[in-house]
């Protein structure tokens, strides 16, 4: 009789452990790594150029591009938006106090650096006489910056905007500085 | 039977093995590699857990899929016209697509909404709003067919609609674009003040599932967006979130964001009920269609309704309050125990939720900051509970486990972010492929979440299937949510928009789904319960054929006597009183759709036949093995001709 007992035991403890292997196991598999960069992997060379195809086509925004790539936010810049990019050019990269790039850049950094560059990008089509002076543009840190306007030229923040762009999700203006958060 | 020791031992060893084998194949797979097919696949033969109700947006109807295998079992017509099942076609259907401007062959269906007991899905309806020519439509979960629609007046945009309350009491609908109410010939520059949003309040009947427009408030001229039932300690608000409260009336990309704080209106129900028993509304004049359809008829009808109670809440104190919410909230949602309100400020990079009893306690303290329109406005700092701080870009919309997360879909990141209520930290976030619009967990917006699956609706696919020209489809994701980390199962592709979705257990509803009509319950005007009665009749240029159909004949199968000139309506009982056995019809030459006419069930088309001959119809569902032989002829005389009716069945 004590063997039934025994035997019974050790079947509850087996259909026990078995029940908890069974429930909700990981499949360990994660189909979200076929495709890393998210809508920036996808390949088309026949549409208009988004914001992204726009920076890695223009040699003066190769830092800026870097970046991008280093925060893993490359999906944002080719999503349907419309959004508004100010672009800092490399020169405005160079400006920053010596190291800051490469600190950024660093893996550790990369939600701050992400920070950075989210502030440099706002909803909607911002352009020609949309931008007008005083207007404030909500970026997507939630930060506030406003446009200034001195004759012909324009200016976002400290930032001047060297020249426009079109993209097919928007707009990217070139500008002279790095818009860095107030905050954080 | 008497089992000796030894065979009782021999017995349980071999169960032993038997669950240690079973054991083994089970956890085996997972030590391993637990397939994520295996989470998706639901063998042939098999049925899904969960029935999900998928809008189509601009298609206009609503698709019903089985989750987790992302399989599509049927579109249920709604708002547009439908060939293959004649909805809007066949002479019943017709007043189902009646409003006040006439008959709308379509409309963008946005999102279905279950019915509910005590803020548990119970699985009796789904209500779904068509946006452009503002409607709410009633699906029975017996039939899975529309069975009423309601028009609203004082209403464009119909968008932060239909939700439904704890009991249904009420499914309730707000309009997105302000419009002149009454409509009158005015500038788009007075736009401002002059320009009203109609809240509409429909009551059920708990026995029938009827709507009635009981009354509607009517809010200064913001955009409503979205709405949310208070739920449980909340129970009697309802919760909508404006943008533009700029009231800007163009560019809205631009001019409907300057402002850092749109709102979420807090609506008191219950007082507004007390308001109109204690006769505090005004009566307005209007017009709005109100079809039924009836399942004994087989019919619908299609009333014109004039008159509107409105509540002015200017006017009633304790009816709404305006909570500040941060930049052009999209996604209103409360969380499963009715305390937290979470607004999806769209262009805002935050998440930001309220407190309801902050939100009692400010309002019983008075701590107002201004009003708007007489509307008083809470301050932000004391009805705020908490932020998620820089969770994604676009944050649109939000569902609940039941077990204290939430789960924010993000637009412009792409992504579904898991984060916790009360401490607010984000814990997992998930790609979605592309640009994820409305998110999905059954029961998700109840207070009883089933918190094993989430569907994100995408609005962008691009590469992600075989490509099908310039228009590829949209599609949906389903995600395992039981862990911390989500996990990605499965990518469909999804009929029209996928807008918006309402899931719930398979076994709440499957067992009441009705498997044919009975012919004895049938009071169609124009049925034909035996094949003994089928006639043909002559009413002046009318001319009505009752016609059965059972496999594989149509009685009567040749007709004589029509002539060119006459409107010849062929009233289609199928006979049949056996599951899955529709029979369709069709006309050469008719300019409408076939019929599908399922078994106990009355249908009906008219043909005008312009030209002298000798037309065929058919039946059009492959209904048996001799289908290909279910056919008939009707011959079409002058219009002078002398030839009298006659029908015939195998030359009787």
């Amino acid at each position: 009789m004590k063997s039934i007992l025994i035997v019974l035991f050790s079947l509850v403890l087996i259909l026990g452990s078995c029940k908890q292997t069974d429930s909700q196991a990981s499949s360990g598999e994660d189909f979200t790594k076929n495709t890393p960069l998210g809508q920036a992997s996808v390949v088309d060379d026949e549409s208009a150029k988004n914001i992204l195809q726009l920076a890695i086509a223009t040699p003066d925004l190769s830092t800026l591009v870097a970046a991008v790539q280093a925060a893993q936010i490359e999906h944002i810049l080719v999503n349907a938006g419309p959004l508004t990019v100010f672009a800092p050019v490399n020169s405005a990269f160079d400006a920053l106090p010596e190291g800051t790039v490469e600190t950024l850049l660093k893996p550790e950094n990369k939600k701050k650096l992400a920070f950075i560059l989210t502030n440099h990008a706002a909803p909607s089509t911002y352009k020609g006489r949309l931008l007008k002076d005083g207007r404030k543009i909500y970026m997507a840190t939630g930060e506030y910056i406003p446009i200034r306007r001195d004759g012909d030229d324009i200016y976002i923040g400290d930032a001047k905007i060297l020249a426009t762009v079109d993209a097919s999700n928007g707009v990217v203006h070139l500008i002279d500085k790095v818009l860095v958060p107030k905050e954080k | 039977m008497k089992l000796s020791f030894k065979s009782f031992l021999i017995l349980l060893m071999f169960g032993l093995s038997l669950a240690i084998v079973s054991c083994q194949q089970g956890s085996g797979n997972s030590a391993l590699k637990s397939s994520t097919a295996e989470k998706v696949f639901v063998a042939p033969g098999e049925y899904d857990e969960f029935y999900a109700f998928v809008s189509g947006g601009f298609s206009g109807q609503l698709a019903v899929y089985g989750l987790p295998s992302g399989r599509l079992f049927k579109i249920i017509p709604v708002f547009s016209v439908d060939g293959e099942k004649a909805w809007g076609f066949n002479e019943e259907t017709k007043p189902m697509l009646e409003t006040s401007y006439g008959f709308i062959p379509w409309d963008d269906s946005h999102h279905p909404d279950i019915s509910q007991t005590n803020g548990v899905l119970d699985g009796r309806w789904v209500f779904i709003n068509g946006n452009n020519t503002p409607r709410i439509a009633r699906i029975d979960l017996t039939t899975f067919e529309t069975v009423e629609i309601i028009e609203l007046p004082n209403s464009a945009g119909n968008h932060s609609s239909p939700y439904v309350t704890d009991n249904t009491e009420y499914v309730i609908a707000g309009t997105r674009f302000g419009v002149p109410v009454p409509q009158r010939d005015i500038s788009i520059n007075d736009y401002k003040g002059n320009f009203k949003g109609a809240l509409s309040f429909i009551k059920i009947d708990q026995e029938t599932g009827g709507m009635d427009l009981s009354f509607q408030i009517l809010m200064p001229g913001f955009d409503y967006d979205k709405a949310h039932p208070g739920r449980g300690k909340s129970d009697g608000w309802m919760f909508f979130t404006t943008y533009n409260v700029e009231e800007a009336n163009t560019l809205l990309e631009i001019n409907a964001s300057q402002r850092d704080k749109d709102f979420i209106a807090a609506v008191n129900w219950k007082k507004a009920e007390e308001y109109i028993k204690a006769g505090k509304f005004r009566t307005m004049k209007t017009k709005y269609a109100h079809n039924v359809y009836n399942d004994e008829t087989h019919s619908a009808t299609s009333t014109m309704k004039t008159e509107v109670r409105i509540l002015d809440p200017g006017n009633l104190p304790g009816l709404v309050y305006f909570l500040p919410m941060p930049k052009s909230p999209h996604g209103c949602d409360v969380d499963p125990s009715g305390e937290y309100i979470v607004g999806s400020g769209k262009l805002s990079a935050n998440v930001t939720v309220h407190s309801f009893p902050k939100m009692m306690k400010a309002i019983k303290e008075k701590k107002f900051d201004g009003e708007s329109y007489g509307i008083p406005i809470l301050k932000f700092e004391d009805v705020l509970a908490g932020v998620v701080e820089q969770p994604g870009l676009g944050p649109l919309h939000t569902e609940f486990d039941g077990k204290g997360n939430a789960y924010t879909s993000f637009f412009i990141s792409s992504e579904v972010v898991k984060w916790k209520l009360g401490t607010w930290e984000v814990i997992d976030r998930k790609p979605t492929y592309y640009s994820v619009g409305h998110v999905m967990i059954p029961g998700g917006n109840s207070q009883k979440p089933f918190g094993k699956y989430l569907l994100a609706m995408n609005k962008i696919t691009k590469d992600r299937f075989l490509p099908t020209g310039p228009e590829v489809t949209q599609s949906a994701q389903l995600y395992d949510i039981t862990g911390d980390k989500m996990e990605l199962l499965l990518d469909f592709p999804t009929v029209g928009e996928p807008h918006y979705a309402a899931g719930i257990p398979a076994d709440l509803i499957k067992a009441k789904s009705k498997k044919f009509f009975k012919l004895d319950e049938n009071k169609h005007p124009y049925a034909t319960k035996s094949q003994d009665d089928v006639k043909v009749v002559r009413d002046g240029k009318d001319v009505h054929i009752y016609m059965t159909t059972i496999r594989s004949h149509f009685a009567p199968d040749n007709i004589e006597g029509v002539k060119v000139g006459d409107r010849v309506y062929f009233h289609v009982t199928n006979i049949e009183q056996d599951y899955d056995v529709p029979h369709g019809i069709a006309m050469i030459g008719a300019n409408t759709s076939e019929l599908l006419i399922m078994p106990g069930q009355t249908e009906t088309f008219v043909w005008e036949p312009k030209e002298v001959g000798v037309w065929p119809f058919y039946c059009t569902d492959f209904c048996s093995a001799l289908h290909q032989e279910m056919q008939g002829y009707v011959r079409v005389s002058p219009r002078n001709s002398k030839i009298k009716l006659s029908w015939s069945l195998d030359g009787e």
